[in-house]
């Protein structure tokens, strides 16, 4: 779980182009949106399309991104679960 | 009433000018990504959101931050403060880059922050977004700078007393090929006394325009 944590870190500050943001400045267990990383609805939407092509995970049900999405530790137990 | 031309930025061959002043040069650098960023932390411009535009949207900001940074342009309301830019490659730096997401069927992944960009005139969105400007814009497309077309449209949106001020010029980029001349324009009466070190301003025509934009190449 640790290994595919810090692996997501750096896809997600890649992905969304958070270029003075490093991995080691990311807690696991902090929001994504709304404060620390100041995420924006653009960005949700490049995490759906991360899941899809970096893990093969479809995201059926859009309900389910708010407690996905939750936080890079949130994203991880999620993809560990349904990584196909 | 007659307006003028009171600041002005180009941006040209990853060298950067505001007001006739020489900014930013650096003769290493040879692609687009890293002169605009290198330029950005030169400035010391604290805007996270910087990173997540396109190139088109990255020069625009860059160029009207320069410029606007010196200026009380915020005496006019919003509703009265105006852009009007033009290029002649529209968007299509981030067109390109967006095909490119698309173009394998097989991996057929569009991303939603290029996708968003896909349009010419966001860029102006941005610097409004930064500025608080609510008031007339348009984005012009034309093979090359069309001074005449400019100062037309921009002289026609103070004489209708749409504008108190405005911001307007060019914005091009295609590749590592960039090009940007933004002036700022206002009414002859709202003309502060020119601070020292400061542009002196010229009168607002297709004239003065060119000649502005391109004093590099005399």
């Amino acid at each position: 779980m640790e290994e595919l944590i810090e692996k997501l870190k750096k896809e997600v500050i890649e992905q969304l182009n958070l270029e003075d943001i490093k991995p080691e400045d990311i807690n696991p267990d902090s929001p994504l949106f709304g404060e620390g990383l100041g995420l924006d609805s653009i960005d949700a939407l490049e995490l759906i399309v991360l899941l899809e092509k970096n893990y093969g995970i479809k995201i059926e049900d859009p309900k389910d991104g708010k407690k996905i999405f939750f936080s890079i530790r949130s994203m991880a137990e999620y993809i560990t679960a349904n990584k196909k | 009433m007659r307006q003028f031309i009171t600041a002005y930025t180009l941006i040209d061959g990853f060298k950067c000018m505001v007001n006739g002043r020489l900014l930013f040069y650096q003769e290493n650098i040879l692609t687009f990504a890293d002169f605009i960023k290198a330029l950005y932390k030169q400035e010391q411009v604290n805007y996270p959101k910087f990173y997540k535009m396109d190139a088109l949207g990255k020069l625009g900001f860059i160029a009207s931050e320069l410029l606007l940074r010196n200026k009380d342009f915020k005496l006019y309301p919003p509703e009265l403060t105006g852009v009007v830019l033009s290029n002649s490659s529209s968007s299509l730096d981030t067109d390109i880059a967006h095909y490119e997401t698309i173009r394998d069927r097989e991996h057929y992944f569009p991303s939603p922050s290029v996708f968003v960009y896909t349009l010419p005139n966001i860029v102006i969105g941005e610097i409004c977004i930064r500025n608080g400007i609510k008031g007339e814009n348009a984005f012009l497309v034309s093979e090359s700078f069309n001074s005449e077309l400019i100062a037309g449209y921009v002289t026609d949106l103070f004489s209708r007393e749409l504008v108190k001020g405005c911001l307007c010029g060019w914005i091009e980029v295609l590749g590592n090929r960039c090009e940007a001349f933004l002036a700022w324009v206002e009414n002859q009466a709202d003309v502060a006394e020119t601070k020292p070190g400061m542009f002196n301003p010229v009168p607002f025509d297709a004239e003065h325009l060119k000649l502005l934009k391109n004093q590099n190449d005399r």
